[in-house]
């Protein structure tokens, strides 16, 4: 017996020549569900994620606040005036004025730079430089031993102790405050890093263009970094807000801005004396930080659930 | 005739995404008989696991949702409250998975594990469950049952695992076993003796059994019944025999076509294989007519506008095709 | 006779296994542990065997994705398992390879233009853009898929569609020898179909020989000219095709052949199953290595090692019975067909 009887012999049991009277037609099944009306496009990116659209959303609000903080109804957020010291939030000072007569709206708006600069410079510099010591850790299996156990090293350190005693070393500065957090930060990249370029090495695909003969750097650029931004984008946003957060720790405990910016750390160790009689100095400044970094958190969490499906259907 | 153990009426199951409503299993009817064996075959995306999750209602909802019956000893399931279902589940039905590794606790051991469903059911002492839990092991055929009871799953090989399933799900003698692609994840010789096994428990236990395969080879060996499904809609069931020797589906027909025959090259029926061309259709988009009909060579415009009902073709034969044919069934 | 395209000769890999505190060496994992075989050009012999024998392993060293233990893998006359890096990556155009998984052997960063452009684009196979393109649109024709799906990305295919592109790959490079390393064991039935038949025309068409990996005897059966079973390891038998299907010399392969379920409802047959797992790779048994399982073990099996001799024209297995006298030797007979039920 061969295909051809097996066909002739199934083909048997097929009639062609039914006529039209007799068909026998199944009942539609009913639909159970309210039917979905898909949306493409950005917009509908956005309805399937919520989380990017909220903490997006509050996130580039923060960033025109930053940018636009001139043109919202504030004044210099350092002229003094001493006369009207510790006003309670009103129509002249939305936020209140603090003990040397700023107002404390326009502080904590300008401040607003502060943490936003120091928060965006730590995640693209510290994912920049993590990603290159991670790719070469994950490459070169000598330099791995080496790199790894000083990351281990600078990791047993508490990340806000390290950043203390670096700007120990050096003046309080916006920049050496960026310096300081990064370093501290970098670890936690290339370990990531690392791991990410440890397991697409063993991915298929990367075995099949080591078998077409293509060369290790091509492999590294083609294969291997395109496939941990996804990762590491992510992770880039966890490190700003912690950025964010070891910023206003800094500038609180007096180790980080120079008390001249205004950044919500110094907005806060300033009102700190008077928080219990005038408690707004330290409210309004302690929302935006939460606000904001619970923004980045959210946007961080979307872009994990949207770039990794896997992982958002496990939770 | 008696009512049958468990009678599945146009069950659907369908999944809200984003994208569209996914028509998992789309009005299924069949039943099982008390004891019997009954495999529900086809390829991945047909609906065949969707099937089986629902039958033991594991199907998140939302954004799942099942309609229709499922009448388990005259009881329909989906009218249950949660409570009342765990207590049919693990208890008088329950079910084995593809992946032992998974589907086991890596934390407990094997008799924490057996045991765990005993005391739950049961309400036997935690030395009676260990007792019972040791009898189980003997039972599913794992040498020194003592010893591998204090073990955990690490310490066990993928066979061994796939036993100590086979006993979590017959500890409370239940009446059905729904047993999803339970030989999928194991090797050849490993997949024998857990097949031999299974047909051994079959009559030692009695338990019904649903079989959900993609394997055509362990349908064969296994079922007494086989049920075909296609795109969420049963297109032929029928006596394992008769499925084999004279599928009237022409999906059935391509699907026995493109499994190479082992012994071939000694009977010298080395030809090409069958193919069944194109894609399975796209179950987020509502399919008028038959479901196989883009991929159908018979296919015609009456196959492309009307579904077909499922149809007695010959005794204890159904197909849902316009145009299988009919024999003559005595009255 | 023409010389054979791949030799392999007594390949060794051995995978250390690092532990302790200093994370020095504590075990090794004996994935191949001295193999040897040889393919001809046209030809396809498959490497059939259980999960942990080794068989991926041995595909990996050919492609030289790390290096060997021990032995020597030659290329058409060429040894190139001591090659230097450099000197091999022109020749690695000449074995191409096809993974199991549709999913993870394509990049999802690279549309599929690009990466059936690599292979064209290393070798030097194309003089300029034009020919570049045009070689990519003849590659999606063999594999038949439509050439204007080259800018699309590879999630948005299915697995078939996407195995066909991992082969569309492997033939860009224009390789004399293709190695399948599960190409189809993970693809739904009425596709796995599709596949099987492409390979084989595929082979047909441009004389490839191939190195068909697979745990499914059926598949096997169906594409193959030679069969290697390899268990733990080692090749316990090889033979044609037909002499393997209908003579088993080896108690592993008969037991293989009986535990395939067959799609034939109550086919008569011979069933042998096995006692057991496979043992573990890192200390595997004394003596034969299928003694732990074999129904036929006698007191010789546990000490002393079997090597692959000839029983027939042809057919090598490595196993003590064939040493015995006929009348002694239950592999002797050629009951094939009665364990698989084929009449």
């Amino acid at each position: 017996m061969d295909t051809a009887t097996i066909s002739e012999r199934n083909a048997a049991h097929i009639a062609m020549d039914r006529n039209a009277g007799n068909v026998a037609v199944a009942p539609p099944m009913p639909d159970i569900l309210p039917p979905v009306r898909p949306r493409g496009g950005f917009l509908g990116y956005l309805r399937r994620n919520p989380t990017i659209a909220i903490g997006g959303g509050l996130v580039l609000a923060m960033v025109c606040v930053a940018i636009f903080a001139p043109f919202l109804f504030t004044r210099d957020p350092t002229a003094l005036a001493p006369a009207l010291r510790t006003r309670e939030p009103s129509a002249q000072f939305w936020f209140g004025s603090d003990m040397l007569g700023r107002d404390v709206y326009s502080r904590v708006l300008y401040g607003t730079r502060v943490s936003l600069t120091v928060g965006f410079s730590v995640a693209i510099l510290a994912s920049v430089i993590g990603l290159t010591i991670g790719l070469v850790s994950g490459f070169i299996r000598v330099a791995d031993t080496i790199i790894m156990r000083c990351m281990d090293g600078l990791m047993s350190i508490p990340p806000i102790l390290l950043a203390i005693a670096l700007m120990a070393l050096t003046r309080g500065s916006v920049q050496n405050v960026i310096i300081a957090i990064t370093i501290a930060e970098i670890p936690r990249v290339s370990r990531l890093v690392r791991g990410v370029v440890l397991s697409l090495r063993e991915q298929p695909y990367v075995d099949a263009a080591v078998a077409s003969g293509t060369r290790t750097p091509r492999i590294i650029i083609r294969h291997i970094l395109p496939n941990t931004l996804a990762p590491l984008t992510v992770q880039a946003t966890y490190i700003c807000a912690s950025a964010m957060i070891t910023e206003a720790i800094l500038s609180f405990i007096g180790a980080g801005t120079p008390p001249i910016i205004p950044s919500w750390g110094n907005i806060m160790a300033e009102g700190r004396a008077l928080w219990q009689v005038k408690p707004y100095i330290v409210f309004f400044p302690a929302i935006f930080l939460s606000i904001t970094v619970l923004a980045v958190n959210l946007l961080g969490d979307g872009l994990r659930d949207s770039l990794d499906p896997r992982m958002a259907k496990r939770v | 005739m008696s009512e049958p153990l468990l009678q599945v009426e146009q069950l659907q199951t369908h999944f809200w995404t984003p994208d569209g409503i996914n028509r998992a299993v789309d009005g299924i009817s069949f039943h099982v008989g008390a004891g019997e064996t009954v495999a529900i075959v086809g390829e991945s995306g047909c609906g065949k696991s969707v099937t089986a999750m629902s039958m033991l209602r594991l199907i998140p909802e939302p954004p799942g949702k099942i309609a229709g019956s499922i009448k388990f000893q005259g009881k329909d399931l989906l009218k249950l409250s949660e409570k009342e279902m765990r207590a049919i589940r693990g208890n008088e039905i329950s079910m084995i998975f593809q992946e032992p590794m998974t589907s086991l606790n890596p934390v407990l051991n094997v008799a924490r594990q057996i045991g765990e469903t005993l005391r739950l059911h049961q309400g036997l002492s935690a030395r009676q469950a260990e007792d019972k839990a040791i009898e189980m092991l003997t039972l599913v055929g794992i040498p020194e049952p003592a010893r591998r009871v204090r073990e955990y799953p690490h310490q066990l090989s993928g066979g061994m695992r796939q036993r100590v399933m086979i006993a979590i799900a017959l500890a409370c003698n239940p009446k059905l076993l729904i047993a999803d692609e339970p030989t999928t994840a194991l090797d050849v010789t490993i997949q024998a003796q857990i097949l031999d096994l299974m047909r051994d428990l079959k009559h030692r236990v009695g338990a019904a059994i649903v079989l959900i395969t993609h394997d055509l080879g362990v349908v064969a060996e296994v079922a007494e019944r086989v049920i075909v499904m296609y795109a969420g809609k049963k297109v032929e069931e029928a006596q394992v025999g008769a499925l084999f020797r004279t599928p009237r589906h022409p999906y059935t027909q391509g699907l026995l076509g493109s499994v190479p025959k082992l012994g071939s090259s000694l009977t010298g029926t080395e030809t090409r294989l069958a193919e069944i061309p194109g894609l399975v259709p796209s179950l987020k988009r509502k399919i008028d007519g038959c479901v196989f009909a883009s991929r159908c060579a018979y296919a015609t415009d009456l196959c492309r506008k009307l579904a077909p009902a499922l149809e007695e073709k010959a005794p204890g034969h159904v197909a849902a095709c316009h145009y299988a044919m009919k024999e003559a069934i005595a009255a | 006779m023409s010389r054979p395209v791949l030799e392999v000769m007594d390949l060794k890999k051995h995978f250390p296994i690092h532990g302790g505190f200093f994370g020095g060496v504590t075990a090794k994992v004996y994935a191949v542990d001295g193999i040897s075989f040889s393919i001809d050009k046209g030809e396809t012999l498959s490497l059939v065997g259980e999960s942990g024998c080794g068989k991926s392993t041995v595909g990996k060293a050919i492609l030289r994705l790390f290096g060997l233990t021990d032995g020597q893998v030659v290329l058409d006359g060429t040894r190139i398992d001591d090659m230097p890096a450099g000197t091999l990556r022109p020749l690695r155009r000449r074995i191409q390879v096809v993974f199991q998984d549709p999913y993870s052997s394509l990049n999802p960063r690279m549309r599929v233009r690009d990466i059936l452009a690599e292979p064209i684009r290393n070798f030097g196979l194309a003089k300029n853009k034009a020919e570049l393109e045009e070689r990519v649109a003849l590659l999606m024709d063999k594999v038949r898929l439509p050439r204007d799906a080259v800018g699309r990305w590879p999630h948005e295919f299915s697995g078939g569609q996407r195995q066909r592109i991992g082969i569309a790959r492997a033939l860009a490079a224009e390789p004399d020898i293709i190695i399948c390393d599960e190409a189809v064991s993970a693809l739904d039935v009425s596709v796995k179909a599709q596949i099987v038949n492409l390979l084989q025309d595929l082979q047909k068409e441009l004389g490839l020989a191939m190195l068909f990996i697979s745990h499914d005897l059926a598949i096997v059966e169906h594409m193959t000219h030679r069969v290697a079973v390899m268990y733990l390891g080692k090749i316990v038998e090889v033979a044609t095709k037909r002499d393997l299907f209908s003579a088993p010399k080896h108690p592993y392969t008969e037991a293989l052949l009986s535990a395939v379920p067959v799609p034939m409802p109550g086919a008569a047959r011979e069933r042998i199953i096995l006692k057991g797992d496979v043992p573990s790779p890192i200390n595997p048994p004394k003596g034969c290595r299928f003694h732990t399982r074999c129904g036929y073990a006698f007191d010789r099996c546990r000490v002393d090692e079997p090597v692959l001799k000839i029983t027939d024209a042809g057919h090598w297995a490595a196993c003590h019975l064939h040493d015995r006298p006929a009348a002694e030797n239950p592999m002797a007979g050629a009951k094939g067909a009665d364990l698989i039920a084929a009449h």
